[in-house]
């Protein structure tokens, strides 16, 4: 796993957060989009749509499983990638970079849950 | 021992190698207090010959009548070859296509079934079925709930002349999701959708649903009915009888932009009436809402080799993978009675269809005008109809029906089944399986039960 | 090829349609199709030899050995199917009056009886389509029962984490959200994880048993004392019925609704992926919340009972009586074997799975729950092949089909990596169950010997394994010119 970027934030639902000032970034990490495998579909938030901590925020579809993305924090969906409608690969490509699902606009404090990488390593290997 | 092939030694022998002494210690997992040792308040078993002359009994009891009752199910020649073929055991005793490799023949024949069906009702995909057309019209309400998201609430517009076991159907189905369904009112002149169409919001309304033909057999101006919901972004239902869609309209012509969601009961394509099933439904839609549809869908694709081949797909949709976010809980659904309309649909081809089409409307225009020329007898709703119509006769339509049951000869349907202002409507349909001589036998049963009843002499007129 | 692909234009069957077809004059232009739909043009031999040939591309129960776990593949006899396609039954028209119905009227209502002495429970409601349907019935029966009493505050329904994917997706097309309950290491419900789940805003449990593990509950009296003592009730889903008939009830076990998968048990055939029939038993406490129409009888005649008989009744689930035809061949099955070939039918599914679980056991198989008892089905999990020789669960089921065995149920129940899900059922011979434990051995060798023959089957079907990635994305649903 020495691929894991250091600079993220994780959940223990393998998605990851990218904080940049008020701005959160999410998609799932490496370790979710080998579990599921080739990915078919993305179903994205609506802009503007208010996400809390543990919300359905979108779903990620393979061939033969489905899993919901959850909102690791709180704010409002502000974008979407919609290169993934037509090329959903690109979360199995690059899970950290052109795999991003959406965008949110922080409101209040970061969650206390959110794992460091060497934390979600840590849990990785647990499992 | 009926259909167990175990020889004594093959107990022993089986027993030993699990290590109990009897069958009895099989079960020795389930607590003691719960055990029962036998079913003795059932009978004992028949052989097939005692249980033949029983079951032909039975089946005599039920058979025999010419049939004049449509109401949702009809009456339609299957040719031979249909269920010969669907009755094979290869396809009768197999399981839902979960092995690809091992059922190429069920999902080739699905995928061609999809094509069919989607062509009939101009569309662009079908699903594999569902249960009935009943229960269809439900999964289309609830497809039409999670397609239309931009709608404020739940409301849907349900046509008031739909068949009342449907509407019954969906308020079952759909009452615990917190659905609202309303009724859109039909005229009582035409027994057909309202012309000046009620005021709502946009997007007020999830769905419009519209029969065509409607419970009453008339034909419904579709095309402004599904441009007035389009207009106030609704979504269009159709339940259509497919069968009428070789001569009708299809839906995905109507209006401007065609119905949404298109679903109904699959029966009339090859499938006996059978005291009401197994018969299948059958949905379809655009490609735009292919992930909001419930049941299963075959795909064409290619093996490892390059090679033509089907396979169920878009799976995540489905109950075995998304469990409680899935679009339905729908598991088995009706591929036998979907192998016999496929086998069908290609015996007749589309020209065929129609025919059958055209015929059952002729012939139901002819009973239409003998009946109505009969003085006190009149017909109810004045628009034009497919192979339905209603009569109103100077009795109730229960009365009438009795008589002509003495006579073998079944009716219709006693509309105070939908309302009892309705007593004395009798709802009768023609399909091509009646003769000249049937239709005679008919408007001379119904002019000597109407003599006997009413005492009014009446005059025969050629 | 597709039937498409063999049509011409112009060909068509003279004799399958009416010779008079008159326009249809009297309506209206505007509501008349204008394109004829794209069917095929094909001749009567050339649909017959079609299918024919289609048909010969699937396995089935009549043709191969079918040990697909919790779908009960037995023999589905041949004189039930042809006594059942009598004319007189098939020309009935479902809305005849009751006095030209009595002869089907009268196999509901015995089947009616039969079922309700089966299940312990008192009283049955044929109506529902499937299994799935027959859930939705129960589940809604339990909503509807809360509901009568002002008791709004239950909106949660448990399920175990093994359970069947129909049984979540049911409990929320009821309005319910939904708690998963874990199972124990052999395979029970977690005591105390259930223990802790219940309060009042528990509706109701929906447990299978034995449960989808293919082991016996042993505490369910246990469970439903929980769930009762909390104001729930329990729903049982009968689709492993086969392996208790004549042993035990559900009704005695303490639950109060459930369905009864007709062609599981009933050996109706399953048509490749339907039609089924799934009646709904309940007790008293819910008996008068079932689906209509049920069949009544006052001594002398049959008749439907509809809402105006059963007020509080959910309502009615189709536009006729579900599955009629598949009611009326589990009414002759049923009365074939009677009472003692009812009983025989648990007992012999149960050797049967047992005598391959410890063969499969001897052999060198990996079972999911080796101290127990198997009850109709068992679990093998190949998580250490796949791990040591890279070869899954998958790739051995797609091998099965090269020696013309249908694969097991694999990868279900969720909780079992690797597995197959095997239930032999009771109509299979000594012989075939030999063979199929030979064939398994074969084919572990060869993972062993030569891994690519196992993870590039199957070799000798129609097709190899097919590209779902293609399927799924590149969209083809239906055939265009």
């Amino acid at each position: 796993m020495n691929t894991l970027p250091q600079e993220l934030r994780y959940t223990t639902t393998h998605e990851w957060v990218r904080i940049e000032n008020d701005t959160a970034t999410i998609g799932i990490t490496e370790h979710a989009q080998s579990l599921l495998g080739d990915l078919v579909f993305v179903d994205l938030p609506t802009l503007k749509k208010g996400l809390a901590v543990g919300d359905d925020a979108a779903v990620v579809e393979s061939v033969k499983a489905a899993a919901d993305v959850y909102s690791p924090v709180d704010g409002e969906v502000i974008a979407v990638n919609t290169d993934l409608n037509d090329k959903p690969e690109l979360i199995n490509q690059e899970p950290y970079g052109a795999g991003w699902l959406f965008k949110v606009k922080l409101v209040g404090e970061l969650p206390l849950s959110l794992l460091s990488a060497a934390d979600y390593e840590a849990m990785l290997d647990e499992e | 021992m009926p259909f167990i092939p175990h020889t004594e030694d093959d107990v022993k022998t089986m027993l030993k190698t699990i290590g109990v002494k009897s069958t009895d210690d099989l079960f020795d997992e389930i607590p003691s207090n719960l055990r029962i040792n036998d079913l003795n308040a059932l009978d004992v078993g028949l052989n097939e010959m005692a249980m033949g002359r029983d079951m032909k009994d039975r089946a005599a009891r039920d058979g025999g009548l010419a049939c004049f009752l449509g109401a949702g199910a009809y009456e339609h020649h299957i040719p031979a070859a249909v269920w010969q073929i669907t009755g094979r055991g290869e396809f009768l005793t197999a399981y839902t296509p979960y092995q690809a490799e091992a059922s190429q023949g069920t999902l080739q024949l699905l995928y061609e079934y999809q094509t069919m069906m989607a062509h009939l009702m101009g569309l662009e995909v079908s699903n594999a079925s569902l249960y009935d057309g009943a229960s269809a019209l439900a999964e289309a309400v609830l497809m039409a709930v999670r397609t239309n998201t931009a709608a404020k609430e739940s409301r849907i517009l349900i046509a008031g002349n739909l068949h009342p076991h449907y509407r019954q159907t969906i308020e079952a189905l759909v009452r615990p999701q917190g659905i609202l369904l309303e009724t859109l009112p039909y005229n009582d002149k035409t027994g057909c959708l309202e012309t000046q169409l009620p005021k709502i919001e946009n997007g007020d309304i999830v769905a419009v649903v519209i029969a065509q033909p409607n419970f009453f057999g008339g034909i419904e101006e579709v095309d402004a009915i599904t441009d007035w919901a389009h207009q106030h972004q609704a979504l269009v239902i159709a339940v259509v009888n497919p069968i009428a869609m070789a001569l009708l309209k299809e839906p995905g012509a109507w209006g401007q932009r065609g119905a949404d969601i298109v679903c109904g009961e699959g029966q009339p394509l090859g499938i006996p009436l059978a005291s009401g099933g197994p018969y299948f439904g059958f949905l379809c839609t655009k490609m735009d809402y292919v992930r909001q549809m419930p049941g299963r869908l075959i795909g064409r694709t290619v093996d490892q080799d390059g090679k033509p081949g089907f396979s169920l797909t878009l799976q995540a949709r489905e109950q075995h993978i998304r469990r409680a976010k899935a679009t339905s809980n729908i598991c088995t659904n009706q591929g036998l009675a979907v192998t016999a309309a496929t086998i069908y649909m290609s015996l007749l081809g589309a020209s065929g269809l129609s025919d059958v089409a055209k015929a059952s409307h002729a012939n139901s225009k002819t009973l239409c005008a003998a009946l109505t020329a009969i003085p006190g007898i009149r017909l109810r709703f004045n628009s034009p109809y497919f192979h339905e119509f209603v009569i109103e006769c100077p009795c109730t339509a229960d009365v009438l029906i009795q008589a002509l049951l003495k006579k073998n000869i079944l009716a219709g349907l006693d509309l105070s089944v939908l309302s009892p202002e309705l007593d004395h409507c009798l709802l009768i349909c023609v399909t091509e399986t009646k003769t000249a001589d049937d239709i005679n036998a008919y408007v001379n049963a119904f002019l000597h039960a109407l003599q006997n009843i009413t005492s009014i002499s009446t005059t025969v007129e050629d | 090829m597709l039937i498409f692909e063999i049509s011409a234009k112009g060909r068509r069957n003279h004799l399958q349609a009416p010779r008079l077809a008159p326009a249809a004059t009297d309506i209206p232009a505007h509501l008349l199709r204008h394109k004829a739909p794209l069917f095929p043009e094909v001749s009567e031999l050339q649909v017959v030899r079609h299918y024919t040939q289609l048909s010969r591309k699937n396995f089935s129960i009549d043709t191969q050995f079918y040990p697909l776990g919790s779908c009960t593949m037995k023999y589905n006899p041949r004189g039930v199917h042809q006594l059942a396609s009598l004319e007189g039954f098939l020309q009935h028209h479902p809305l005849t009056p009751a006095s030209h119905s009595q002869g089907y009227l009268q196999s509901a209502y015995e089947l009616q009886q039969i079922l309700s002495h089966i299940t312990g429970l008192s009283a049955v409601s044929l109506t529902p389509m499937a299994g799935a349907q027959g859930e939705f019935a129960g589940v809604a029966m339990i909503r509807a029962y809360h509901l009568s009493r002002g008791d709004t505050a239950r909106t949660e329904f448990l399920v175990p984490d093994a359970a069947h994917g129909t049984n979540p997706a049911t409990a929320v097309m009821c309005g319910f959200r939904i708690k998963e309950i874990p199972t124990d290491k052999h395979g029970d419900v977690d005591l105390d994880a259930l223990r802790a789940a219940v309060g009042p805003h528990t509706a109701g449990i929906m447990l299978t048993n034995p449960s989808t593990l293919g082991v016996f509950e042993r505490r369910i009296s246990e469970i439903a004392k929980i769930i009762h003592a909390a104001g729930g009730l329990l729903y049982y889903d009968g689709a492993n019925l086969n392996a208790i008939l004549g042993k035990c009830r559900p009704g005695d076990m303490g639950f109060d609704v459930m369905h009864i998968n007709l062609h599981k048990t009933f050996a109706t055939p399953h048509g490749g992926g339907g039609p089924g029939s799934g009646p709904v038993a309940a007790n008293d406490r819910l008996k008068p919340f079932l689906p209509t129409p049920i069949v009544g009888y006052d001594g002398k005649q049959y008749r439907w009972l509809t809402t105006k008989d059963c007020p509080q009744s959910i309502g009615r689930l189709s536009a006729f009586m579900g599955n009629a035809g598949i009611i009326l061949r589990a009414n002759i099955y049923a009365r074939l074997l009677g009472r003692e070939g009812l009983c025989r039918v648990s007992e012999y599914a149960t050797l049967n799975a047992n005598y391959l679980m410890a063969r499969l056991q001897q052999a060198g198989f990996t079972l999911a729950f080796p101290d127990r008892r198997a009850s109709h089905e068992f679990i093998i999990t190949f998580k250490k092949e796949a791990k040591t020789l890279g070869v899954s669960a998958k790739d051995i089921a797609k091998r099965l089909l090269d020696y013309g065995v249908h694969a097991p149920t694999t990868y279900f129940p969720l909780l079992v990596p690797e597995c197959f899900l095997i239930e032999p059922t009771e109509t299979e011979s000594k012989e075939e169950l030999d063979n199929f434990i030979n064939i398994l051995i074969t084919i572990l060798k060869e993972a062993k010997d030569s891994p690519d023959l196992v993870k590039q089957a199957p070799h000798n079907l129609p097709v190899r394994r097919l590209d779902d990635l293609k399927a799924a994305k590149e969209l083809d649903l239906t055939w265009r010119e």
